[in-house]
């Protein structure tokens, strides 16, 4: 199990929060921490998604076991858990990426706006369109940054050179990325630094206008300073968006979200409001690993 | 064992000296190969010494050709080319090393390369116009040598009306007469008197025609040569049936590096003479070029999409894994089952329908019911589909498997992301089928000899007359010329330095291709992958 030394909060970020935030409810704050609060509106938000009584098999192999769990309108939702204990996979079934893999077979509901994502009457692009996705390494097109970025408008018709001009410019400056690469946009993705090209697949997620955004561990592969940019930026986006992250690192998931959840065999174990679950966890299990007793 | 041993076995010394080894004794064997091939035919081209010996039967010039030491009870013999087939019946001969005594290299030696008859050995006796003597001796050569350009420049000009304007005059006619074939059936009355008047305009351009090439002609006949072989014989000629004047012993460094860059340029630039063992391989290196092209166009889409069938879409299971191992083992057929295939199949199946349908008014001359490039090209084509096959399999497998989620995750089809993200990945390794199929094709002829390959082809597939590209036609090829000038050629002997340097000019032809596909797979690859971390 890995979890990182602890390290102070990145300090733009609490310029950050104290920008966006509303002031902090005074009952929530079990106890003083420097951990980012959760704003009240968010509490009351309106589920965007529900995850209900989910199970899944790889094969013969139970990967999740009845999951419960719901996902309220520009909230950020950590998952946590050990290695394998089935967050991407939990992720993965949010978007149906899970569908490309042969043998998985899956029972129970997500709900997108109270509709069955696993409908057979759903079409899974247009349902891919809704969920952008941030994969853990960085996977940017062999293709220019402008291609990269464009390429989601691109493969739903888009050819007015101007709608995609725009959509590029916002989606980088959305991102931001912008300031940093406007004068290459016709360059290779590939000639980026690693968490410049993380920011760029953010920004290729972003280009279609997705409702939520999912990623899987975005900022494993990156130093503590391109860290910081993406956990900024999460605060950003969370404006417009929902957003899941898939994180093995407790302080980020302490800084960047609203409402963590704790998986362990494929079982969710418990889900809170990230506050309360890092400083009260109601199981012994969860407290064992927030502090890395764990194991 | 001493630890010193033991440490060197442990590290894998022995296996890097093993493959080294291995590698150093494949590479000499092909640098061997490729430097004999290319030994035998660029040597060829260099103007040799002209040796006159003297013989019981009187003197003898020619340039030595090859030698055999003596062995046992043999003597020793002597191989020269003597040239003067018309008057000598052969070109090269072999003598006892006893018989040839006081070799000399005589100033006024020359060897006339002619357009018919192969080489002449003697000396210039004198220049002639309409038949009176203009000047003799050493002044002849020299004038003779000075008139020559002029005068193959004239016999050019002739050859280009030949194959030009009369070539033209006869297509047109030929499409008159496939027109009055076509109306016997459908007659068109309006028609008629139309394609009269058209014939008879063509038949008088035509006798304009003959009538100038007739003088142009008679003009080029009127500067001859008189040439006198060493034993006496002497042999009239017009100037432009010769092809060049080579007086070997009295030319410095820089003319004969002139004569062997002619003769070279000659070689890859012209016609074949002399059923095919002299003049040059042009209409070869083209037919060649172009088959391979058409092949690769024809048969690189082919394998590409059978292999993203295989890979991407086909379930996996005992079928698919059959057709595999199929593909895999069709690369094992002998070709020229290949060939028999593409002639039962492509030239009489296809062929024969086609222009039953298309050309009906041509029969019973088929059009494409006979070989043609077309038909050779596509059975290559079927012959090199396994290698393209196989290889953009492996190409498809390594487009990573993250790239093609970024891009359903985006909300691509499947379709879509093949095409945006995998197939664009894949180029460099569906290049890489190319390459190899390219190699195998270039250099196969057994299909061929049954598909389209002629020894001698009167017109290109490519060239100034409408549609411009005649895919129907036959064609000439490297590997058959090969095949043709070494093995069914009347004059064997003359025909091997041919042979020789046509294998070194198919060599360049393969490597050339397969460079410039490179380059573009190198530029991919700087594409696809510039990483800089
Ligand atoms: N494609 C697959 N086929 C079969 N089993 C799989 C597949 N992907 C994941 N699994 C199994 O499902 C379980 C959950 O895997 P998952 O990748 O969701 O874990 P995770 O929580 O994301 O782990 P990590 O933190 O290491 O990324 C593991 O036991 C894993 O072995
Ligand atoms: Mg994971």
């Amino acid at each position: 199990m890995e979890i990182d030394d602890p390290r102070p909060v990145a300090e733009p970020l609490g310029r950050l929060s104290a920008a966006v935030g509303t002031p902090p409810t005074p009952q929530l704050r079990l106890r003083e921490s420097p951990l980012a609060i959760t704003d009240a509106a968010v509490l009351g938000a309106p589920p965007v998604l529900e995850v209900r009584n989910l199970d899944l098999w790889y094969g013969p192999q139970q990967a999740l076991f009845g999951i419960d769990l719901d996902v309220r309108r520009n909230s950020v939702l950590a998952l946590i858990g050990p290695s394998g204990c089935g967050k991407s996979t939990l992720l993965r079934c949010l978007n149906r990426m899970n569908d490309l893999i042969d043998g998985v077979r899956i029972r129970g509901q997500v709900l997108l706006g109270g509709e069955d994502l696993y409908d057979p009457a759903v079409d899974v692009i247009s349902l891919r369109k809704r969920m952008g996705m941030v994969f853990q390494k960085s996977n940017p097109f062999p293709k220019t940054i402008y291609e990269n970025v464009a390429y989601g408008l691109r493969i739903q018709g888009e050819r007015d050179r101007r709608v995609l001009d725009e959509a590029v410019e916002r989606s980088l400056q959305g991102a931001g990325l912008w300031e940093e690469v406007r004068d290459r946009l016709d360059q290779s993705a590939l000639g980026l630094s690693g968490g410049q090209q993380q920011r760029l697949c953010i920004a290729r997620a972003l280009a279609v206008r997705p409702e939520v955004i999912l990623m899987d561990e975005p900022c494993s592969a990156l130093d503590p300073i391109a860290t910081g940019r993406i956990e900024e930026l999460i605060f950003e986006l969370k404006k417009e968006f929902t957003i899941v992250i898939v994180t093995h690192n407790m302080q980020q998931a302490a800084r960047v979200s609203d409402f963590t959840a704790f998986f362990w065999l494929g079982k969710l174990v418990e889900t809170d409001v990230t506050e309360r679950m890092f400083t009260n966890p109601r199981q012994r299990i969860t407290e064992d690993y927030i502090t890395g007793r764990f194991g | 064992m001493s630890t010193g041993l033991r440490d060197w076995m442990r590290r894998g010394n022995g296996l890097v000296w093993l493959s080294a080894g291995v590698l150093a004794f494949a590479v000499l064997m092909i640098g061997g190969l490729v430097g004999l091939i290319a030994a035998r035919g660029l040597g060829f081209f260099w103007p040799a010494p002209l040796v006159l010996f003297e013989t019981p039967a009187g003197p003898v010039l020619g340039e030595v050709a090859d030698r055999e030491p003596a062995r046992g009870g043999e003597p020793g013999r002597i191989q020269l080319r003597v040239g003067n087939r018309d008057l000598f019946g052969q070109d090269f001969r072999w003598y006892p090393e006893s018989e040839l005594r006081n070799p000399t290299l005589p100033e006024d030696a020359l060897m006339v390369e002619r357009s018919e008859y192969g080489v002449f050995l003697g000396r210039v006796k004198e220049l002639r116009k309409d038949g009176l003597t203009v000047s003799t001796g050493p002044a002849a050569l020299d004038e003779a040598l000075e008139r020559l350009p002029g005068a193959r420049k004239a016999q050019a000009g002739i050859r280009a009306v030949e194959k030009g304007e009369v070539g033209r005059l006869n297509t047109a006619l030929e499409a008159i007469r496939l027109e009055r074939k076509a109306l016997e059936r459908r007659p068109d009355p309006a028609r008629q008197p139309q394609l009269d008047a058209r014939e008879a305009e063509l038949r008088s351009r035509y006798a304009d025609l003959e009538g100038r090439l007739d003088h142009l002609r008679a003009e080029a006949k009127r500067l001859t040569v008189l040439l006198e072989a060493w034993d006496g014989q002497v042999k009239e000629m017009p100037l432009p049936q010769v092809v060049r004047l080579v007086p070997s012993n009295r030319l410095g460094l820089p003319g004969k590096l002139k004569v062997y860059a002619s003769r070279l340029w000659e070689f890859v630039s012209d016609d074949p003479r002399e059923s095919n063992t002299e003049g040059g391989i042009f209409p070869a290196i083209f037919g060649t070029v172009m088959m391979v092209l058409l092949m690769s166009a024809l048969g690189v889409p082919l394998g590409v999409l059978a292999a993203l069938y295989l890979r991407e879409y086909a379930r996996d299971g005992w079928l698919v894994r059959a057709i595999r191992v199929a593909v895999n083992n069709l690369a094992g057929v002998p070709s020229i089952v290949f060939g028999v295939f593409g002639l039962g199949f492509f030239v009489y199946t296809l062929g024969g329908s086609l222009d039953r349908l298309f050309f009906p008014e041509r029969l019973p001359t088929p059009t494409f019911g006979t070989g043609g490039i077309l038909w050779a090209s596509l059975t290559l084509a079927l012959l090199t589909v396994p290698v393209v096959i196989v290889a953009t399999e492996e190409a498809l497998a390594a487009v990573p498997r993250f790239q093609r989620e970024a891009s359903m995750a985006l909300g691509a089809t499947k379709w879509q992301t093949l095409w945006n993200i995998v197939l664009p990945g894949a180029m460099p390794g569906i290049l890489t089928g190319l390459i190899l199929a390219m190699a195998r094709g270039a250099g196969e002829v057994a299909p061929l000899m049954l598909t389209g390959v002629v020894k001698l082809a009167p017109s290109m597939p490519l060239d100034g007359t409408f549609p411009f590209l005649h895919l129907d036609r036959k064609f000439m090829h490297l590997g058959f010329h090969i095949y043709d000038v070494g093995f069914q050629s009347p004059n064997s002997e003359a025909a091997k330095p041919m042979v020789f340097m046509t294998t070194l000019l198919l060599l360049a032809v393969v490597v050339a291709l397969n460079l410039a596909a490179i380059r573009i797979r190198r530029r991919l690859r700087a594409r696809l992958g510039g990483s800089t971390f």
